[in-house]
């Protein structure tokens, strides 16, 4: 009986840049290693280039400069046929005319296996998603959900060197979205695979990926871990675009060793200095980490309050300008016109530089 | 691939015979005097006995490509000894055609240059068109391993294939009659000639406001601009009746308007003298009634007028049909909600939005009559136009290709420009409705203002016709139309008898010989129509390459040229080597496979620009290239595009008539052409028994096609419902 194994390689992408026509720059001079066996997530708002960087990858863009590097070899400007590379697509793409074993077999007739290999690997690929017996069937016979495991089943039995997502989910419903992504992410680790996945939902990225890199205005902004792009943001826009951070203006007033004391609506606060000098800054306030105090803290008023089931949304504002916050107590909600007090938690708020 | 075209220019050059050989699939060449005879020989054994040594250079073209066979493909050696191989191979050829011909040097200058030449040459055989390809091929693979379009071996090939076929077929041609048009009877260059033949009274005269007979320009344009017109509004008439109303026998009538179409065209015409003409059923009656003597009215622009309307009004129908639908009914939902009325609604949002269609369908109209040859010839009586008129030229008694070649650009001078008048017309707006997104809504019924008149002129039309083509059928199976209406078969025994003797059967009915040709060539023509239409439309949707635009303005040409045009051109292009080819069936293939292509374009496009490029993506990176991906995923994708293409080619094949009248021979009669001989001689009743023949025959070839293409099985649900659990 074949298995589903793997070949995992590693992709590096040094000084790429990507320009359409003349003078639209798709993505610029990006540089990039990503090590075999890992899930690494392109991370942005539509436009940020993260597209192009995957079919770049594929081989569906050719970069205009620099090179691209799968496993070690200059692949720059082989054509998508000729990569060991397969690609999971937004819309599935599978071939209508086709049964689901025809599409999964569909590439393994190109790779040069025997008819009854090719038989077994594609039953093996489909077994692997849930999908034994499905063979026979058209893709307009399945379900959404069901059509996008035969195209992950498809990709996965040419054992490529990586394999590429684009947005996966998004034609999912929102409750499916998270099983698939578990199950995406099952694979990819019970097989080992260098997957490429792109996506611009910060909380998908968050909860799949062993490294994202986050994109803007077709460069990197930051590559991280999640939990260190969600505690340590590089700047503004990573810190927005990654958990809906609040930013408030603040003043540092003294530096000592790495620790920080800054000032931010009349009251002072200590808080890591992130290699910042003393003068203005930024500090990025997760919505979960808005603590609401009695006595001591900013003062605000609550000016928006909104019930969305497991938990409270408000809106706070005050000097420092608005706040948004969530509570879990939904038994005892604040009220429009409250006043309150906006407590600084000792972990949490993080500084990053003013943009 | 680099080795079979190798191999291919080699079999070309040294095997098969390198000059044109009559019957050469019958092969009696191979024991006639083959590999020697100078008539037979393979290029090398030309060379080989010191003939034709004008063929020397193309052996280093031959051999260079061997030196790089066992070179990587990345090498910049490889791709720049193809190039140079292809290029020059390719060059040479073309060169040595056009420079020798059967009176050696084809021009003075070249015998200026090179001294008189002694020897002489024909026609390109099989072996130059193979040698031909290989070099072009060669030189498409140097262009991919330079890396254009990704070095993608297939595209350079098609789009380097197309190109030379189109520039062969059509621009060549075209580029030759207008050269004609110079050439005075002495065999030189005139302009004064040219402006003397063009502005001549009899083209451009103004006589008809004055009382005597205008210039046959002004007569065909009045007549196609009449006809344009008029053939839009009836289909636009039948298109409102088919999707704005509650009409029962929407079937029915989409039969009726469609029926014209796989009619030969002047059939019609025939009809209508049965009906108007000085012993028809309706002039008898009218003049018996009135009690005058029947007259030839008809003869002239009104008969030429209504067979014409007949004729084209289904094309004019079948593009109006599309845009009325394709206008999406939400927008006319949006403006009934915005408190128009229906009245308002049709006329500030359906009207509008269907001015595409519109333009279209007077476009066609108006080249369609343009290009006619068979009702003025028919029904013409004393209206000249420029068809008929240059039809004329060539074959009757003042065999003037000059002036032939003059009519031809002032109809060619007619069509573009109404083709770059539709093109302004229409301008930048976008009038596309339909969009990926499903939409559930109905179109409007007509506001009752309309709806009357609609009705009306519907009703009358779709009369008329049944009327017409009862007549054709009955016309068949009387004895002598008008004076003798017993009722028999001896028209169709005439035309298609057939015995059986000695155990085989002898066709010896008048019309089998035609019969035969019309449907092997229409056969022939119908699939390499529709690969040549496809694999353009592919190129032009699916891949980005320098000078697409021109490339598809190159491959849409051919159908603003009028027929007799094509015609015209052909004959003056191909009747004289390097491409000797008048009086074969190839001729009148490649003149159908041309005029129609554009058809296949467009349906082509039309279908894969609905194919989401995904699915393209998905199997290259599966592994498939580029023509495995045509071949396994779009091909299967377009089979409605390929059923239209395929029924349109082999329809048009089977009754077209303008261009087929110049290019038919003794040996190769087309049935439409050998229809039009009876008629000249008032056989009448063969000729439409012969007609209604084919009308059958083209109905049961259009089934069998649909049952041989089938059906595409996708489910609708994958585009609209990705979402369910």
């Amino acid at each position: 009986m074949a298995t589903v194994s793997s070949k995992a390689a590693s992709v590096v992408f040094d000084h790429v840049t990507k320009v359409y026509g003349k003078d639209v720059v798709a993505v610029n001079d990006v540089s990039l290693t990503i090590a075999p066996g890992k899930l690494v997530t392109l991370l942005g708002p539509s436009g940020c280039g993260k597209t192009t960087t995957l079919r770049m990858i594929a081989g569906l863009e050719m970069a205009t400069k620099g090179r691209i590097l799968i496993g070690d070899k200059d692949v720059t400007t082989l054509p998508a046929t000729d990569r060991d590379v397969s690609m999971v697509f937004q819309s599935y793409a599978l071939f209508p005319h086709m049964t689901v074993l025809e599409n999964v077999s569909y590439g393994l007739k190109f790779s040069g296996f025997s008819k009854a290999e090719t038989l077994e690997r594609a039953n093996a690929g489909l077994s692997l998603v849930g999908l034994d017996g499905y063979g026979g069937r058209l893709p307009s016979e399945l379900s959404g959900g069901q059509q996008q495991r035969v195209a992950v089943a498809r990709a996965l039995v040419l054992e490529p060197q990586v394999l590429l997502f684009d947005e996966p989910l998004s034609n999912l419903d929102a409750k499916l979205r998270r099983h698939v992504r578990e199950e995406i992410r099952e694979i990819q680790q019970n097989l080992g695979l260098t997957v490429v996945y792109v996506t611009h939902d910060q909380e998908e990225a968050l909860a799949v990926s062993d490294e994202i890199v986050v994109m803007k205005n077709a460069a990197i902004a930051q590559i991280g871990r999640p939990r260190e792009l969600y505690d340590a943001p590089a700047d503004t826009f990573v810190a927005d675009f990654i958990g809906e951070a609040n930013l408030v203006e603040c003043q540092i007033v003294a530096v000592e060793g790495d620790m920080a004391e800054i000032e931010v609506g009349g009251i002072r606060h200590r808080l890591p200095s992130r290699g910042l000098r003393p003068g203005k800054a930024m500090l990025a306030l997760r919505p979960s980490r808005i603590r609401v105090t009695e006595d001591e803290g900013l003062a605000a008023a609550v000016e928006k309050v909104t019930y969305v089931g497991p938990r409270m949304e408000y809106t706070f504002a005050g000097d420092f300008g608005q706040l948004f916050a969530v509570s879990d107590d939904v038994d005892a909600p604040l009220k429009v016109g409250d006043a309150i007090r906006i407590g600084l938690a000792a972990s949490g708020p993080v500084l990053v530089p003013d943009a | 691939m680099l080795i079979f075209w190798i191999v291919a220019g080699w079999v070309g050059f040294a095997l098969l015979p390198w000059y044109g050989v009559e019957d050469f699939w019958f092969l009696e060449w191979v024991t006639d005097g083959w590999p020697t005879d100078s008539d037979y020989a393979p290029g090398a054994f030309l060379l080989g006995q010191g003939e034709k040594p004008w063929l020397w250079p193309l052996v280093p073209a031959l051999l260079a490509p061997l030196l790089v066979l066992q070179r990587r493909k990345t090498d910049p050696v490889f791709a720049y000894v193809l190039l140079a191989a292809g290029g020059f191979g390719f060059a040479w050829l073309v060169a040595q055609g056009l420079g020798i011909g059967i009176r050696g040097w084809t021009a003075d200058w070249l015998t200026a240059l090179f001294g008189p030449l002694e020897d002489r040459q024909y026609g390109m055989g099989y072996g130059a068109l193979i040698v031909a390809s290989a070099f072009l091929f060669l030189f498409t693979q140097g262009i991919a391993a330079r890396g254009a379009i990704n070095g993608d071996v297939f595209v350079t090939g098609a789009i380097g294939g197309v190109i030379a076929v189109v520039t062969i077929f059509v621009f060549f041609p075209i580029a030759k009659m207008l050269v004609a048009a110079f050439i005075t009877e002495e065999g030189g260059y005139s302009v004064v000639l040219f402006f003397s033949k063009f502005f001549d009274a009899r083209i451009w005269g103004l006589g008809c406001l004055t009382g005597t007979r205008c210039g046959v320009a002004w007569n065909s344009l009045f007549l196609a601009v009449l006809v344009g017109v008029l053939t839009t509004l009836l289909g636009l008439v039948f298109a409102l009746v088919l999707t704005r109303s509650g009409f029962r026998l929407k079937r029915e009538l989409r039969a009726i308007t469609v029926l014209p179409i796989i009619t030969p065209p002047f059939v019609i015409g025939l009809a209508i003298i049965l009906l108007f003409g000085l012993s028809g059923a309706v002039t008898t009656w009218v003049a018996d009634l009135i009690g005058v003597r029947p007259t030839r009215w008809v003869y002239g622009l009104p008969g030429i007028l209504i067979a014409q309307l007949l004729a084209f009004t289904p094309i004019a129908f079948l593009v109006l049909i599309g845009v009325v639908e394709g206008v999406s009914p939400s927008m006319e939902e949006a403006a009934q909600t915005l408190r128009a009325t229906r009245w308002q609604t049709f006329r500030t949002v359906s009207l509008p939005l269907m001015r595409p269609g519109l333009a279209n369908a007077f476009l066609l109209g108006f080249i369609e009559s343009m290009a006619d040859f068979g009702n003025p010839l028919v029904l013409g009586g004393n209206y000249d136009v420029l068809s008929t008129e240059i039809f004329f030229a060539i074959v009757g008694a003042q065999y003037d290709q000059g002036r032939a070649a003059i009519l031809s650009m002032v109809l060619l001078g007619f069509t573009l420009a109404a083709f770059y008048l539709q093109r302004f017309w229409l301008g930048r707006k976008s009038y596309t409705t339909v969009t990926g997104k499903g939409d559930a809504g109905v179109h409007p019924e007509m506001p009752r203002g309309l709806a009357i008149p609609v009705y009306i002129i519907a009703a009358l039309w779709g009369t008329f016709t049944l009327i017409i083509y009862g007549m054709i059928l009955y016309g068949s199976v009387v004895q002598l139309w008008g004076v003798d209406n017993t009722l028999t078969f001896k028209h169709y025994i005439t035309a298609f008898e057939i015995r059986l003797e000695d155990g085989g059967i002898r066709w010896i009915g008048s019309a089998w010989d035609s019969f035969w040709t019309t449907m092997m060539i229409a056969t022939v023509a119908a699939p390499l129509t529709a690969a040549v239409g496809l694999i353009t439309a592919y190129l032009l949707t699916r891949q980005d390459f320098a000078g697409k635009r021109s490339f598809e303005f190159g491959t849409m040409l051919s159908f603003a040229i009028p027929g007799t045009v094509i015609g015209v051109s052909y004959i003056l292009a191909f009747n004289v080597p390097p491409i000797e080819i008048t009086g074969t069936g190839l001729i009148l293939v490649i003149s159908f496979i041309f005029r129609n292509m554009p058809v296949g374009v467009r349906a082509g496009i039309a279908s894969m620009s609905q194919l989401d490029r995904s699915l393209d993506e998905s199997s290259l990176t599966l592994g498939a290239n580029s023509w495995q991906t045509f071949r396994r995923v779009i091909l299967p994708l377009l089979r409605p595009a390929i059923l239209a293409a395929l029924v349109y080619s082999f329809v048009r094949a089977m009754t077209a008539i303008s261009a087929v009248i110049f290019l038919v021979s003794a040996r190769y009669d087309m049935a439409t052409s050998y229809i039009i001989g009876r008629v000249e001689n008032n056989d009448y009743g063969l000729a439409i028994a012969y007609s209604t023949t084919l009308i059958f025959v083209m109905l049961a070839a259009v089934g069998l096609l649909q049952l041989l293409v089938g059906r595409t099985q996708i489910g609708r649900r994958l585009a609209h419902e990705q979402g369910g659990g």
